[in-house]
């Protein structure tokens, strides 16, 4: 009888999306063609679905969108910052208003579950652009001097993970200070900011203050090689960060990266072991482990070891798989065909390397890009899978037994973006946080972003920041 | 009762069929509009002397009642995270810019300026509240933040509301001083008991009536009516006040409530000579209503033998 | 939580002295407040459908203890409730009865005739509900009252003071006598009263030295303080009694009371033993809400599954 209360599919509907068969690049406040006619197709990872046909933008378009955003910057970096800021308010709004509708359409075009985009992306986008919007007229006080001029125009190219949210963290402090703006989409989730374009026309956004350009890496180092960009903004991996970095060399383009990670997630003896628990779930499940901030390495103190991963094990069985749309779906769909392939070999490889394999009980579905829920156990600092990023969700499993061993193993790699730190001794958290060389520490909890809060890496996880005041002087001449 | 009024008149004109319906105008406490618990109501009329309305003319009792509602929502207000509040504050320029029509009406009765003249008074006034939306979450960022102390230890100053302020509004500006004394208060979790302009209170009872449609919840903002020295004896010396904004008291009467609020150091805000209320504000007002708190905490080393790094 | 495995018996050892056993206590994990909101919070928006909701509405009805616990009771009134609890529904009867009636000692003999024969039982709260501000002896009549008249379940209140006065084993003896005046026939439920426990970390530990000391089901709250039952101290409650049995093999039943007044709260807390305890504890034998205004949104909603229309409050019978 018990086994009768298995939860039905809840799937959100679909309907609330209106998907166009073909979309255009968006330049000066329309959607255009590209110049030389090229389109792509963006699929639904979760079943190879077909969504859209989106123009993909190249060279000639490159120069069109810097030449309307540089346009464009005469006028809106003049406006008083009162004015931009309830232009940027208004677009916080409309967001809000047409969140459900974002989030259908993030999890159709990214593969992730409808109860992250609908309960953590969309929240987040509408917070980040409630909070610079509140920054534009205030920028006297944020520390940066008296009347910091904003440096022109912004080229930023975004990841596919989060694609609305990488949107809102590069869009919204750009305009609050002054910027315009051409963003490259990542070319397998190029939808949320093409409807990003029409929500800036709803709100009235003159021409040419932000430009959309899908398409493909040629795209992007299109546009942060641009002579007249004078700003480059990139989320991705450190292989392109560092291309990035010797492109831009010897210009006077200002640099912002925020690259790849291996976060240790810390568990000593100490843990409140149920919230500990949950947070490894978090750190490494949340969005298929597609996160440059996933606690991808477990580090747990040996002598908590078995009892940790009975409980870990145990919750990973409850883990729900499948229909990204249905709500009560916790792991989605990987987002494409070649990241699935990526994780899968990386995967082999832990395994061939002698790490200890296990997932749950876990059906994938026939169609479409998947990969079971994966612990690796076994694991020392010389596995592959202990020092690569996945983008995945996979999480290896190593042990420590002193604090100074888990900060060592910790630090023992060339990232530095995230690490978690879980014990009920404050002076603990605080003694190791002080040693961690990453950017972000949670300390009994994971994965938490706000936009007051500054958020970038250590190292090879590369440099600025975004989010909070800090993440002002991305965009600032200072 | 004065002559008849330029609203009365107007409205008979161009609809002779129809008599309009006057507002009663009430006060604005713990989300609610009592009348005076005096029963007392004065005559409020333009700058020219005619008749706008009768306003409630409050007394102790009604300062009393107010800050009880005051008090009562510090613990919501101030808990609620400051994403939430700025928010709250957006959605009442919203609603304001929906009522726009109206306060200019008021303002320019109340003020006797012109149609355009009070309707840039609005405006800012709405842009106040925008502005003040904005500082709820950055406010910290600004005034706090970790201070690096010799020794191992975490140490954070963090400002902190200090409760229930009682606000004296201009006697001039008001609706845009209003609102500039106003917004500042409650932006950083306070709780506020407004005294309108004695002269000129109606665009302050109104605005009542928006901040009750703005998810704003009871008791943060309350607003009497009246005599101002009247109302704002009782609260400069009640001990369940925590501070006092004396912009619309006179030099004397400022004095006398100071001293008053000395009895359970009240932080106060003196009456400041402003020229223009549509200037953009500093933050001097936010701050002067905060109080710092300072958390210590170990650090440590990392173990018994100390840490290699 | 000690690595071992250690059996009932091993446990037991836990209890030699007021600080093997504070020790014990002490060293369980502790509960970040945050985590634990957010898991219940997380767990509260799952959504359940159609035949997964008839079949969670009757599970709820069937975990039903129908309570009513006041000074102004009478035979009448608990005989009406007895009557409900045997046929909650009078307009279709393939509704489940509740699992218990929960009454007042002096109401026992009442409520067991008013449910005979139907298999509904009857709870009785004892030990001087609900302050618990009583002798030892007093309490221990009290229930061997309520079980002579027939109570087929005995709801006690530990001692509040003594336990945030660290008098753990004075806490510990109590349940054990009362389990003890339970006798082979009644089972015990123990009764923390969350709400005045205050802390979570009290309420694990509250929650093992209930198990240690004999408790047949651990309960939240007598539903007469400000704060009863909530998904997340229920769903902490629902940690203890899953870690429990992994280690004593014993198990034991929970019941949040107090707060639980919609269909929709009470699919959030099955979800909760679904996903935290599992389905073993899918079972009235195992999981109960104490409630009374609850049933009547059950049944509407039951109504609403068969009808397909929202049902109204003059479609359910009100006692």
């Amino acid at each position: 009888m018990a086994s009768a209360f298995e939860y039905a599919p809840a799937p959100e509907s679909r309907s609330v999306v209106d998907i166009a068969p073909s979309y255009g690049l968006f330049i000066d406040g329309e959607f255009t063609e590209a110049a030389d006619g090229k389109v792509f197709k963006t699929v639904s990872p979760s079943t190879e679905e077909v969504l859209s046909e989106v123009a993909q933008a190249g060279e000639a378009d490159v120069d069109r969108a810097v030449k309307a955003a540089r346009k464009a910057f005469e006028k809106w970096s003049a406006l008083p910052g009162s004015e931009r800021a309830k232009y940027l308010f208004r677009i916080a709004r409309i967001i809000q208003e047409r969140s459900r509708e974002l989030a259908v359409l993030e999890t159709l075009d990214n593969g992730k579950p409808i109860k992250e985009t609908r309960d953590a992306d969309l929240p987040l986008v509408a917070a980040h652009f409630f909070y610079y919007a509140g920054w534009a007229d205030k920028l006297d006080h944020a520390g940066f001097g008296a009347n910091p001029q904003p440096l022109g125009v912004a080229g930023q190219v975004i990841p596919w993970n989060f694609p609305l949210l990488m949107l809102a963290w590069k869009i919204a402090p750009a305009l609050a200070t002054g910027n315009t703006v051409v963003l490259k989409p990542a070319e397998t989730t190029p939808l949320s900011a093409l409807f990003f374009a029409d929500i800036c026309r709803q709100a009235g956004l003159p021409k040419g203050v932000v430009n959309i350009l899908p398409g493909y890496g040629d795209t992007g180092a299109a546009l942060v090689s641009h002579p007249d960009v004078n700003k480059v903004a990139f989320t991705g991996s450190t292989a392109v960060g560092k291309e990035i970095a010797r492109t831009v060399a010897g210009t006077r383009k200002k640099l912002t990266l925020e690259l790849g990670g291996k976060g240790a997630n810390i568990v000593f003896d100490d843990a409140p072991i149920d919230q500990a628990v949950e947070g490894i779930v978090n750190g490494i499940f949340f969005n298929q482990g597609q996160v440059c901030c996933a606690g991808s390495r477990l580090l747990v103190q040996e002598s908590i070891q078995d009892e940790l991963l009975d409980s870990l094990k145990r919750r990973l069985s409850t883990l729900r798989l499948g229909d990204p749309l249905d709500k009560n779906t916790d792991i989605g769909a990987i987002n494409s065909a070649e990241q699935l392939s990526r994780i899968t070999s990386l995967v082999e490889q832990g395994e061939a390397e002698g790490a200890e394999r296990w997932s749950p009980a876990c059906e994938l579905p026939s169609s479409g890009y998947w990969f079971a829920p994966t612990l690796f156990t076994n694991v020392t600092q010389a596995h592959t899978v202990a020092r690569d990023e996945i983008f995945g969700p996979v999480l290896s499993v190593l042990t420590f037994r002193t604090p100074d061993e888990a900060v060592a193993k910790a630090n023992n790699t060339q990232y530095g973006l995230s690490a978690g730190i879980w014990t009920e001794k404050g002076s603990r958290i605080l003694a190791v946080a002080n040693k961690l060389r990453a950017g972000v520490v949670w300390s009994n909890t994971f994965n938490k972003f706000d936009p007051t809060s500054p958020f970038g890496g250590y190292k090879e996880s590369g440099f600025g920041r975004e989010g909070g005041r800090h993440g002002l002087e991305a965009y600032l001449d200072v | 009762m004065s002559e008849k009024s330029e609203k009365t008149e107007k409205s008979e004109k161009s609809e002779q069929q129809r008599l309009s319906v006057f507002k009663t105008y009430k006060l604005y406490v713990g989300g609610k509009f009592p009348r005076s618990e005096s029963g007392r109501v004065y005559e409020v009329t333009d700058s020219k002397g005619n008749w706008l309305a009768n306003a409630p003319q409050s007394s102790r009792k009604d300062a009393r009642d107010a800050v009880v509602a005051a008090r009562k929502a510090v613990g919501g207000w101030s808990g609620a995270t400051a994403y939430n509040r700025g928010q709250i504050l957006y959605r009442v320029a919203e609603m304001l810019e929906g009522r726009r029509e109206q306060f200019v009406r008021e303002v320019a009765e109340a003020e006797g300026l012109s149609k355009s003249k009070a309707a840039a008074q609005v405006d800012a006034a709405i842009d106040r509240w925008v502005w003040y939306a904005g500082w709820t979450d950055k406010i910290a960022q600004v005034v706090g933040g970790g201070n690096p102390v010799a020794g191992p230890f975490f140490n954070l100053s963090s400002p902190e509301p200090t409760g229930v302020v009682a606000v004296l509004a201009p006697q001039e500006s008001s609706f845009l001083g209003l609102v500039s004394v106003i917004a500042p208060v409650i932006a950083t979790g306070n709780t506020a008991i407004v005294i309108a302009s004695e002269k000129s209170p109606l665009p302050a009872l109104s605005l009542g009536e928006v901040l009750a449609t703005s998810d704003l919840p009871g008791g943060v903002v309350n607003v009497l009516s009246g005599r101002t020295a009247e109302i704002a004896a009782p609260l400069a010396a009640h001990q369940d006040v925590n501070a006092i904004d004396l912009a619309g008291a006179d030099d004397v009467l400022a004095k006398e409530l100071e001293i008053a609020a000395a009895d359970n150091l009240k932080r106060v805000l003196r009456p400041q000579p402003v020229d223009d209320w549509s200037a953009t504000p500093g933050i001097d007002r936010m701050t002067t209503f905060l109080e710092t708190k300072t958390v210590w905490h170990p650090t440590g080393s990392l173990g018994a033998s100390g840490s290699s790094y | 939580m000690p690595t071992t495995a250690p059996t009932a018996h091993a446990l037991a050892d836990v209890t030699a002295s007021d600080s093997t056993l504070r020790r014990f206590l002490h060293g369980l994990p502790g509960v970040d407040a945050v985590g634990l909101e957010a898991r219940a919070a997380s767990l509260g928006t799952r959504s359940i459908k159609t035949t997964a909701k008839a079949y969670a509405i009757d599970l709820a009805i069937s975990m039903v203890d129908l309570t009513t616990l006041e000074g102004a009771d009478t035979p009448g009134k608990v005989r009406a409730l007895g009557a409900k609890a045997v046929h909650p529904d009078p307009t279709d009867r393939t509704t489940p009865t509740t699992a218990a009636v929960c009454v007042y000692p002096d109401m026992v003999a009442v409520a067991k005739e008013a449910v005979a024969g139907s298999g509904v039982k009857v709870a009785s709260v004892a030990t001087a509900f609900p302050a618990g501000r009583a002798a030892l002896d007093v309490k221990l009549a009290d229930v061997r009252d309520a079980v002579a008249a027939g109570a087929d379940e005995i709801d006690m209140v530990i001692d509040r003071g003594a336990f945030l006065a660290g008098k753990y084993l004075k806490v510990y003896d109590e349940i054990v006598a009362v389990k003890e005046a339970c006798g082979t026939s009644a089972r015990l439920k123990v009764i923390f009263e969350t709400g005045e426990l205050s802390t979570y970390d009290n309420i694990r530990r509250a929650s093992w030295l209930g198990m240690l000391a004999g408790a047949d089901f651990i309960k939240t709250s007598t539903g007469k303080v400000a704060v009863n039952a909530t998904p997340a101290n229920t769903l902490l409650m629902l940690e203890a009694v899953r870690d429990f049995r992994a280690q004593t093999g014993i198990q034991v039943g929970v019941k949040p009371a107090g707060g639980i007044r919609t269909t929709k709260d009470a699919i959030k807390f099955l979800v909760l033993v679904n996903e935290t305890a599992g389905e073993d504890w899918l079972d009235n034998h195992w999981f109960r809400f104490g409630a009374s205004s609850l049933l009547n949104d059950l049944l509407m909603q039951r109504q609403k599954l068969a009808t397909g229309r929202y049902s109204g409050p003059d479609y359910v019978t009100v006692d």
